[in-house]
């Protein structure tokens, strides 16, 4: 194991230098409670969970404000509303054609975390990771690669595309992601009201029976594959992706300390080789590469970063891959 | 290889910068024109739709 040193100038250089120790320390630890957090992301996504026993939604002021994750807002328990769902139904409407409220507050989101979001507070997201802790034979997606397309087509089709152009006669458009595609609404609405309301278990029909086929589709597959959802079909995954590359939640890798082992990659179950690509459009930011990289080389940043710091990092890096190179 | 990289945070900076004043002016304008309404309307009720009735 390499000794890692720190040179200081000063005392108080000293400090700073323990408070940089420090923060990393507690990112990691950030990371190893992953689940936990992801729990309480969606325990505030839903918080009123008396309502799945009344049969009710909760009607308060919160849901005119989208959570970050994919979360159905006919959810009983449902805190807000359901930002591709609340897309489709303004620009479905007969009074808009575009969403500036929900596309502002995707944007917000994705600038500010990019696809930790799908890592950390979606609870689709930690309903499929449940799924996979099933012990079962798993299987690599890595040759699966071209299906993550699919999502984008969704997004633009499904969410944007449709809903604006086939209208009916009063210029109304169907959410026709919400309507065929996903999944979260059968397990977090209609189970839950089928369960307690009879009226509502008895209107159920083929729509049903084809949205809760296809959730069934994504829990065996989640079981088998990781996140197959999010890899492959989620438009809410796809838009955040695209934010990755500029988003202000952002991964380093420090060539001087990589020694190029590819234990990252192997242990990344998105398929995602951090060291070639920090800002990879399939990078959930999980941080398990951070956790199983042996010589601490891979780190987290949140914030602007200051241009001389970006400057100091690259020539470190560049000195680092020559160093490589010749080993 | 040095002007590239210089010029690729810059733009970075500067795409946060705009995309942060975007969105902030996407949802006030959003706002104004009154799409909260809809989002809430659609929000409080049963989405038919979506739990698949239709």
């Amino acid at each position: 194991m390499r000794k890692q040193f720190v040179y200081v100038w000063s005392v108080s250089e000293l400090d700073k230098a323990k408070v940089k120790k420090e923060k990393k320390i507690s990112f990691k630890n950030f990371f190893k409670k992953r689940n936990t957090i992801q729990m309480f992301a969606t325990l505030l996504t839903n918080i009123h969970l008396p309502n799945f026993l009344k049969g009710a939604l909760y009607n308060g002021k919160v849901k005119q404000v989208c959570v970050p994750g994919l979360n159905c807002y006919s959810c009983p328990a449902a805190t807000g509303a359901c930002p591709i769902g609340s897309f489709q139904a303004v620009v479905g409407s007969s009074k808009f054609s575009f969403s500036y409220y929900i596309t502002g507050i995707l944007i917000f989101f994705g600038i500010m975390l990019g696809r930790f979001i799908c890592g950390f507070l979606c609870p689709f997201g930690w309903f499929q990771d449940l799924l996979h802790k099933i012990p079962t034979k798993k299987f690599s997606t890595k040759k699966l690669k071209a299906l993550r397309y699919i999502k984008y087509g969704v997004l633009a089709i499904a969410v944007v595309a449709l809903p604006i152009l086939i209208t009916n006669k009063a210029g109304i458009g169907s959410p026709y992601f919400c309507k065929y595609i996903c999944p979260q609404g059968i397990l977090e609405g209609a189970i839950p009201f089928s369960l307690v309301d009879s009226s509502i278990r008895a209107t159920l029909g083929t729509l049903f029976a084809w949205k809760f086929g296809i959730l069934i589709g994504i829990i065996i597959l989640g079981v088998l594959f990781y996140r197959p959802f999010c890899k492959w079909l989620c438009p809410l995954g796809a838009f955040y992706a695209l934010f990755n590359k500029v988003s202000l939640l952002d991964y380093n890798v420090d060539k001087h300390k990589c020694i190029s082992c590819g234990k990252c990659s192997r242990t990344c179950k998105m398929d995602v080789d951090i060291t070639k690509n920090t800002s990879h459009t399939e990078c959930i930011r999980c941080g398990e590469c951070i956790k199983v990289c042996p010589t601490k080389a891979i780190s987290v940043h949140w914030g602007f970063k200051n241009p001389l710091e970006i400057k100091k990092d690259e020539i470190i890096n560049q000195i680092g891959e020559i160093k490589n190179e010749n080993n | 290889m040095k002007v590239i990289g210089k010029y690729s945070t810059q733009v970075k900076f500067a795409a946060q910068l705009m995309l942060i004043v975007t969105a902030t002016a996407f949802v006030c304008l959003g706002a104004y024109r009154g799409e909260v309404e809809t989002v809430f309307a659609k929000a409080i009720r049963l989405c038919l739709e979506c739990v698949g009735i239709g």
